[in-house]
C-alpha cells in the first residue's frame, strides 16, 4: 500500500514542483520564442503521459494487489489494443516533432539581411570581431595567430584590415537586427551560450560554425561556455550588451580595427580596449 | 500462447546440439579462481563491477559536495572536480553498467535460461573476465599516476582531452584511460561472442527463439549491438592514442594552445564525436535493453501474469536495437555538424520513442488484472517504470532538435540521462539481484533491509534527479565547477543544489546497507528452496540450488512452452514451468 501512496504523491509532487517552484527559464531576449513554445507543448504532452502512466500503475497496484485466493487473468495479446496504443503514440510524437522541425528550419535559415559578428574563443576568454567598414570579415586561420594578431586574421586579405577587434572585452549587438554569429576557436571546443538568447552552438577548432538570432530586448547578458573546455571552463564568462542603435554606434566608434591593433602592438601604447 | 503437440516427445524438434558435459575443473584454483563455469565468471564480473562502482559512488559524493556546498571543501579543486566527474561517468557507464548486465547477468542467466550446460566457449569466457579485470586495474591505476586520472569528461572530446588545459591531458591519465577502454573492448568481445553464439546455438530441445524469456532477448540483442558498436569506440581510442603519443592528427586540426602553435594539423574533432556517439548511443540501449528484458520477467513473475504482448515486446527490443544505430548524432545537434543533419536525426530519434512507449504500455498492462505480489523485485520494477518513463519523456525534449538547443549541455541533460540510464537500469539491477539471489545462494535476501534499501534508493534518487532538470532549465550548464549567482538565474540554485547533495549522500549510504545485506544473508538468510517465486523459466527448474557445474545433472531439460504460463485457466497451480509437459484437459492435444 505505501507504494500506491508513493506513486500518487510522486505525480502530484512533480506537478506541484513544476507549477510552483521559482526555477524556470530566464526571460527571453531573442526571436526564439518559438523554441520556448515548442518546449512548453512538449512539457504538456509529456507531463500528461507521465501522470497517466504512473497513476494507472498506482491504480493497478491498488486494485490487483495480492489477496488470499486472487487469481490473475490470462490474456497473452490484444492486437486491437496494441494497435491503438501504437497509433495514439505516433500521433503524440508527431505533434511534438512537426513544430520542432518547422522551427528548426527557421533556425538553420539565416535571413539574407543579417549582420555578421564573429566570436573567437580560446582557453579561457571571449574575443569578438566585426566586419568593419567594408561589411565583410577577412579570412582567418590558426596559423596566423601571433602576439600581433591574436585572432589569426589573414594579414594579406584586404577584407580583414578594417575588421574591428575586441580582445577580451564586451560585445555590443544592436537590438532588433538579425545577426549571424560566426564561431571560431583555436584550441579546444567551446560553446557560445547566452541563456537569454536560447540559441547556442559549439565552436570547433579547424572549422567555422554559426547560428543566428535577432536580439529583441536591450540589456546586459552574461556569456557562458557550454562545452567543456578544461580546468577553467566554469570561469569562462563574458558579457554581451544589446543596445539601441545610437548606443551601439557610440560603442562602435570606440573600437579599434585590426590595422590599428597591429600598429598599437608595434610600439605605441596603451592598448585601447572596449570603452566601458 | 499454445503450440500444437501430438505426443510428449514427438513434436519436439530433434536435439541439434550434442549434450556434452563440460570437463569439471580439478582443484580449488580451477574451480573458483580461473573458473570456466559461466556462473562463477558471472559472479567475478559482477563483484569486480560493484567494487569499481563503489569508487564511482564515492566520486559522485565528492562531486555533489562541491556542487551543494561550493567553497567548503578546499581539497576539491577544479582539476579534482573534473577528474571526479570524468571517472564517475566512465566507470558507471562502461565498467559497471555494461559489465554487470552483460558479463554478470548475461553469464549467469543465458546458459540457465536457454537450457545449456555452459557458454559454448568456456575458456574464452574465462579470458574475457581476466582481460576485463586488467582493464579495471589499468583504470584504477590512473588514480595513482602523476597528474591523476583524466579530467576530460567521460566523452573524452579532443582536442582538450590530450592538451594541457585538461587534467591528465599531457600526463599519464588520458593514456591509461584509452588503454583501459581498449582492453575492456577486447575482453568484452570475447564474452560477447560467447553470449550470442550460446543463445543461437546451444538452446535446449524445444526452446525456440520465440519461447525465450525476454531477459535473454534483451541481453542477446544488447550483446549483438555491443559487438557492432564497441569497434567504433575501439578505433576512436586507438586513433586518439596515436594523436597523443605519436603526433598524428586524426582528431587534431592546426591549434594554438596558450599562445603557442602546436604541430598538429588537418584533423577533425567532430570525426571523434561521430565515432564516439556511434558507439555512445547504442551504448545507452546496451544498458537499457537487458534492463527492459529483465524487468519484463520480474513483472510477469511477481504479478503472476504472462507478459502482455510478448511478440510485440520481442520486436520492440529488436527494432529499438536497430534504430539506435541511426540516432547517434542527436548528441551533436549543437556540435557544429551540418545543421541539416538535425532533420534526419530528430525524426529517427522521436520514432524510437514509439517502440519504447509500447514496452512501457505492455509493462503496465501486465499489471492489469494481475495478482500483484509487492515483493522487493516487484517494488524495484515499479520504481524502474516510474524513473524510466520520467527519463524517457525528457528524452523527447532533447531528441527534438530545436528544443535541445537551449537545453543542450545544461544540467537538464545530466538529469535526463541519469534518470533514464542511471537510476532506471540500477533499479532493475537491484530488482534482479533480489530476484535471483536465492538461485545463486539458496537463501533469500533479508526483507527488512531490502525494504529500507528500496525506499531510500527510489525516493532519494527521484529527489536527486527530478529537481535537477530545473537547475538545467534555469540555464546552469553541466560540468560547471561552480555557477555563482549570475543574473540570468530566476532564483538562486544554491539551496536546491544543497538539497540534491544531501539526498545523494543519503542514497549512497543506503547502498552500503544493501552490500551488507548481500553478505549477511549468505549465512543468515532464510532458506529459499529451488523456486521461491514459483517461476516458470528454466533457471528455477535446475536439479540443484545453487546449480552445479553443468547446470542440469544427467539430462538437459526439454521445453514445451513459452516462459509466461502464469495463471493459465485450468492449470493445477498458478504457473506451469517451461519444461512441464502439462496439457489442459479442456484442449486435448494442445499445450
Amino acid at each position: 500500500m505505501p507504494i500506491v501512496i508513493a506513486l500518487v504523491l510522486i505525480v502530484l509532487g512533480s506537478i506541484a514542483f513544476h507549477l510552483l517552484s521559482p526555477w524556470w527559464w530566464t526571460p527571453i531576449a531573442s526571436n526564439w520564442d518559438y523554441i520556448d513554445n515548442t518546449l512548453v507543448i512538449t512539457f504538456w504532452i509529456t507531463g500528461a503521459v507521465f501522470a497517466a502512466v504512473v497513476l494507472f500503475m498506482a491504480y493497478c497496484v491498488f486494485r490487483f494487489r495480492h489477496k488470499e485466493g486472487r487469481k490473475a487473468g490470462f490474456e497473452p495479446e490484444n492486437r486491437r489494443l496494441e494497435l491503438w496504443l501504437t497509433v495514439i503514440t505516433g500521433i503524440g510524437v508527431a505533434a511534438m516533432l512537426l513544430p520542432g522541425l518547422i522551427v528548426w528550419k527557421q533556425f538553420v535559415t539565416v535571413p539574407e539581411d543579417a549582420d555578421e559578428v564573429e566570436v573567437f574563443a580560446l582557453q579561457w576568454s571571449w574575443n569578438y570581431r566585426l566586419p568593419g567598414a567594408d561589411g565583410q570579415l577577412g579570412t582567418s586561420d590558426a596559423e596566423w595567430v601571433s602576439a600581433d594578431n591574436p585572432l589569426g586574421i589573414n594579414p594579406h586579405d584586404r577584407f580583414g584590415r578594417d575588421d574591428v577587434i575586441i580582445e577580451g572585452g564586451e560585445l555590443y549587438l544592436p537590438v532588433d537586427r538579425p545577426v549571424r554569429i560566426w564561431l571560431r576557436s583555436i584550441d579546444v571546443l567551446h560553446n557560445f551560450y547566452v541563456p537569454e538568447f536560447r540559441a547556442k552552438m559549439d565552436m570547433v577548432p579547424g572549422m567555422v560554425t554559426y547560428f543566428w538570432i535577432t536580439p529583441t530586448r536591450t540589456g546586459e547578458f552574461e556569456v557562458l561556455c557550454a562545452e567543456y573546455c578544461g580546468t577553467a571552463h566554469a570561469f569562462m564568462r563574458g558579457t554581451v550588451v544589446v543596445a539601441d542603435p545610437e548606443e551601439y554606434q557610440a560603442w562602435l566608434q570606440d573600437q579599434i580595427t585590426f590595422e590599428e591593433y597591429a600598429d598599437n602592438r608595434r610600439g605605441r601604447r596603451p592598448l585601447r580596449f572596449a570603452a566601458r | 500462447m499454445v503450440d500444437r503437440r501430438t505426443d510428449e516427445n514427438v513434436g519436439l524438434p530433434p536435439r541439434e546440439v550434442a549434450d556434452i558435459l563440460p570437463p569439471h575443473a580439478h582443484g580449488w584454483i580451477g574451480r573458483y579462481v580461473f573458473s570456466q563455469d559461466a556462473k562463477y565468471i558471472a559472479i567475478q564480473y559482477a563483484g569486480t563491477a560493484v567494487a569499481i562502482g563503489l569508487v564511482a559512488l564515492v566520486l559522485s559524493w565528492l562531486m555533489r559536495l562541491q556542487l551543494g556546498f561550493p567553497g567548503l571543501f578546499d581539497f576539491i579543486t577544479p582539476e579534482a572536480y573534473y577528474q571526479f566527474v570524468t571517472m564517475h561517468g566512465m566507470i558507471m557507464v562502461v565498467y559497471l553498467l555494461t559489465a554487470i548486465f552483460l558479463g554478470g547477468f548475461g553469464n549467469y542467466l543465458i546458459p540457465l535460461m536457454v537450457g545449456a550446460r555452459d557458454m559454448v566457449f568456456p575458456f574464452v569466457n574465462m579470458l574475457s573476465y581476466w582481460v576485463y579485470l586488467l582493464a579495471v586495474l589499468v583504470l584504477a591505476a590512473s588514480f595513482f599516476v602523476p597528474g591523476g586520472p583524466t579530467g576530460a569528461g567521460w566523452t573524452l572530446y579532443p582536442p582538450q582531452a590530450v592538451l594541457s588545459g585538461t587534467p591528465g591531458g599531457q600526463q599519464g591519465g588520458i593514456i591509461l584511460m584509452l588503454l583501459s577502454l581498449i582492453l575492456f573492448i577486447i575482453g568484452f568481445t570475447m564474452g560477447g561472442l560467447n553470449y550470442v553464439v550460446t543463445v543461437l546455438q546451444a538452446r535446449t530441445r524445444g526452446m525456440t527463439m520465440m519461447r525465450l524469456p525476454l531477459t535473454v532477448w534483451g541481453i542477446f540483442t544488447a550483446t549483438v549491438m555491443a559487438l557492432l558498436a564497441f569497434p567504433a569506440l575501439f578505433v576512436a581510442c586507438v586513433m586518439m592514442l596515436f594523436d597523443r603519443l605519436l603526433g598524428t592528427s586524426f582528431f587534431m586540426p592546426a591549434l594554438v594552445e596558450m599562445g603557442e602553435q602546436l604541430s598538429y594539423g588537418g584533423g577533425s574533432p567532430i570525426a571523434f564525436q561521430h565515432l564516439f556517439w556511434f558507439f555512445g548511443h547504442p551504448e545507452v540501449y546496451i544498458v537499457a535493453l537487458p534492463a527492459f528484458g529483465i524487468v519484463s520477467d520480474l513483472i510477469a513473475v511477481h504479478a503472476r501474469k504472462n507478459i502482455f504482448g510478448y511478440r510485440m515486446m520481442v520486436w520492440a527490443i529488436v527494432i529499438i536495437g536497430a534504430l539506435s544505430f541511426i540516432v547517434w548524432a542527436h548528441h551533436m545537434y549543437v556540435s557544429g555538424m551540418h545543421p541539416w543533419f538535425g532533420f534526419f536525426f530528430a525524426t529517427t530519434t522521436l520514432i524510437i520513442a514509439i517502440p519504447t512507449a509500447i514496452k512501457v504500455y505492455n509493462w503496465v498492462l501486465t499489471l492489469w488484472q494481475g495478482d500483484i505480489h509487492l515483493s522487493l523485485p516487484m517494488l524495484f520494477a515499479l520504481g524502474f517504470i516510474v524513473t524510466f518513463v520520467n527519463g524517457g519523456l525528457t528524452g523527447l525534449f532533447l531528441g527534438n532538435v530545436v528544443v535541445d538547443v537551449p537545453l543542450s549541455d545544461t544540467m537538464f541533460v545530466v538529469a535526463h540521462f541519469h534518470m533514464v540510464m542511471g537510476v532506471a537500469p540500477v533499479m532493475v539491477i537491484y530488482g534482479a539481484i533480489y530476484h535471483w539471489y536465492p538461485k545463486m545462494t539458496g537463501r533469500m535476501l533479508n526483507d527488512a533491509m531490502g525494504k529500507i534499501h528500496f525506499w531510500v534508493t527510489f525516493l532519494g534518487a527521484y529527489a536527486i534527479f527530478f529537481p535537477m532538470h530545473y537547475v538545467g532549465l534555469v540555464g546552469v550548464p553541466r560540468r560547471y565547477y561552480e555557477i555563482g549567482e549570475p543574473a540570468f538565474l530566476t532564483a538562486p540554485v544554491d539551496g536546491l543544489n544543497a538539497f540534491i547533495s544531501a539526498a545523494a549522500l543519503l542514497v549512497g549510504a543506503a547502498q552500503v546497507l544493501f552490500l551488507f545485506n548481500l553478505f549477511w544473508s549468505l549465512r543468515r538468510g532464510r532458506e529459499s528452496g529451488p523456486n521461491p517465486w514459483r517461476a516458470t523459466s528454466l533457471e528455477w527448474q535446475t536439479p540443484d540450488t545453487p546449480p552445479r557445474h553443468g547446470n542440469w545433472g544427467d539430462a538437459l531439460p526439454d521445453v514445451y512452452r513459452w516462459a509466461y504460463d502464469y495463471s493459465v485457466p485450468g492449470a493445477p497451480e498458478d504457473f506451469v514451468a517451461q519444461n512441464d509437459p502439462w496439457v489442459p484437459d479442456a484442449q486435448e492435444g494442445r499445450l
